[in-house]
């Protein structure tokens, strides 16, 4: 009996952990290179505290979405034509493959936005007013990224140059999560209300939640 | 049309698994495959020879429904091979490419695994299959760690495993050993015992004739 939609898509996410686990690509990669350019900022504008403070959270939302498009983008556009005809062939559902994938790239970026982040407030001496929304804030933001990566990766998979495309979609739909993550956390400093920034943060995963599943056949088959 | 002969104790069915009428494909402007008329029934193996070049990967990726014919009307199972409903069928097709499509990061057994969590299998199968095929010992051994021809035996055991009704071959005696040489046309025969078919391309006449019911060849794309 074929499985349902959830089951495949925790089969595609299990999956691409185990991968993970045993290639050790974000963590011992990606994760130390994005720890390198917080540690390198200080060098490059001083170590003066007051302007570390200012522009602590700014770096690391900018290292998170740099860093974080590029594990959901490499982790998914890797697969070979083989591999991917393997998975076509199982008959599985590839909104469910879409899914489980930025199940994994979900939850690897939100182990780099942590670890990032614990180096941020060490080096940078944030301020962590209001740090019980910040969890959430997190969370949508690396759903969003998830699902954007994931679904770059799928256009890369389509042809060698439409790799060239990927900046292209990445970087106008990562500007609204810049903009609403480092807004939330000016809003927190500043003790105001940060409602309408995750309210665009919910938005932000809805629409590409819903871009990613009605356009992983279109994908699947042109690749 | 070389040769003929049908397995006897084939579960058969007079219908046609795949069927091909004037299917052509082209890649752009250059035309891969032209005006193709093919039948695969029930309980039959067929052979497909042919020199580099010639468009055979490309006719078995038809039937795969991995690619979709430019000119003509083709179906596998029914399914229309321009339709969606192809997508359906696709469970029932087990295709073995020149690579194996192997996660080189995950073991034999674990690779199977994800096969068999995503298509439903029953997980004890995944076991049962590699040792089928000799590979008990390897099961833990991550792919990248395997032999070409272990990654190939590792093939056939998902073949084992999902018991295809289509089976579609691409050289499917190259980089095996005797015995695994054996266990393929075993697989081959066993598919059309229980009432399914293969389709197998090969440079290996002798071999492929002593296995298959007709034997065609495909030369710039037609077959003849």
């Amino acid at each position: 009996m074929t499985p349902g939609f959830i089951a495949q898509a925790l089969a595609f996410t299990r999956r691409d952990l185990l991968r993970e686990r045993r290639s050790g690509e974000v963590v011992w990669v990606t994760l130390p290179f994005g720890a390198v350019a917080l540690l390198l900022i200080p060098i490059a504008i001083g170590t003066d505290t007051p302007t570390l403070r200012r522009v602590g959270v700014g770096m690391f939302w900018v290292v998170v979405m740099l860093f974080g498009v590029l594990i959901a983008v490499r982790r998914t556009s890797a697969d070979s034509v083989a591999q991917r005809d393997m998975v076509a062939l199982t008959g599985a559902d590839p909104a469910a493959s879409f899914k489980g994938a930025a199940v994994a790239n979900f939850m690897l970026l939100v182990l780099f936005e942590v670890v990032l982040g614990v180096l941020t407030v060490v080096l940078y001496d944030v301020d962590l007013a209001g740090w019980l929304w910040i969890p959430l804030i997190l969370v949508l933001v690396a759903a969003g990224l998830s699902l954007l990566g994931t679904l770059a990766a799928g256009i890369v998979s389509t042809g060698r140059s439409a790799a060239a495309l990927v900046p292209l979609i990445v970087a106008p739909m990562s500007v609204p999560l810049l903009i609403a993550a480092t807004q939330s956390f000016e809003g927190l400093r500043l003790g105001e209300s940060i409602l309408t920034w995750i309210l665009m943060l919910i938005v932000i995963v809805l629409v590409l939640s819903i871009a990613g599943v009605l356009t992983a056949r279109p994908l699947q088959e042109t690749g | 049309m070389v040769n003929h002969r049908r397995y006897p104790d084939a579960v058969s069915e007079p219908t046609a698994i795949v069927s091909l009428s004037g299917v052509a494909v082209r890649a752009g402007a250059v035309p891969i495959l032209r005006d193709i008329d093919l039948e695969v029934h029930r309980g039959e193996a067929v052979g497909l020879f042919g020199s580099n070049g010639a468009g055979k990967t490309t006719l078995l990726r038809l039937i795969a429904t991995l690619t979709r014919p430019s000119a003509g009307h083709g179906s596998v199972f029914g399914a229309d091979l321009g339709g969606p409903e192809r997508f359906d069928v696709r469970k029932q097709i087990g295709y073995i490419g020149h690579t194996p499509g192997w996660y080189p990061e995950l073991t034999l057994a674990e690779n199977l695994g994800f096969l068999a969590d995503v298509m439903g299998c029953d997980r004890a199968r995944v076991d049962s299959s590699l040792a089928a095929v000799g590979l008990s010992g390897a099961k833990d051994r991550r792919a990248d760690r395997c032999s070409h021809g272990m990654q190939r035996r590792a093939e056939f055991a998902k073949v084992l495993m999902t018991e295809p009704e289509l089976l579609l071959l691409d050289e499917p005696h190259s980089a095996l050993d005797a015995d695994a040489i054996l266990l393929v046309d075993d697989l081959v025969r066993r598919t059309a015992a229980r009432g399914g078919a293969s389709v197998l391309v090969s440079h290996d006449r002798e071999r492929v004739n002593a296995l298959a019911d007709r034997t065609f060849v495909i030369a710039a794309g037609t077959l003849q």
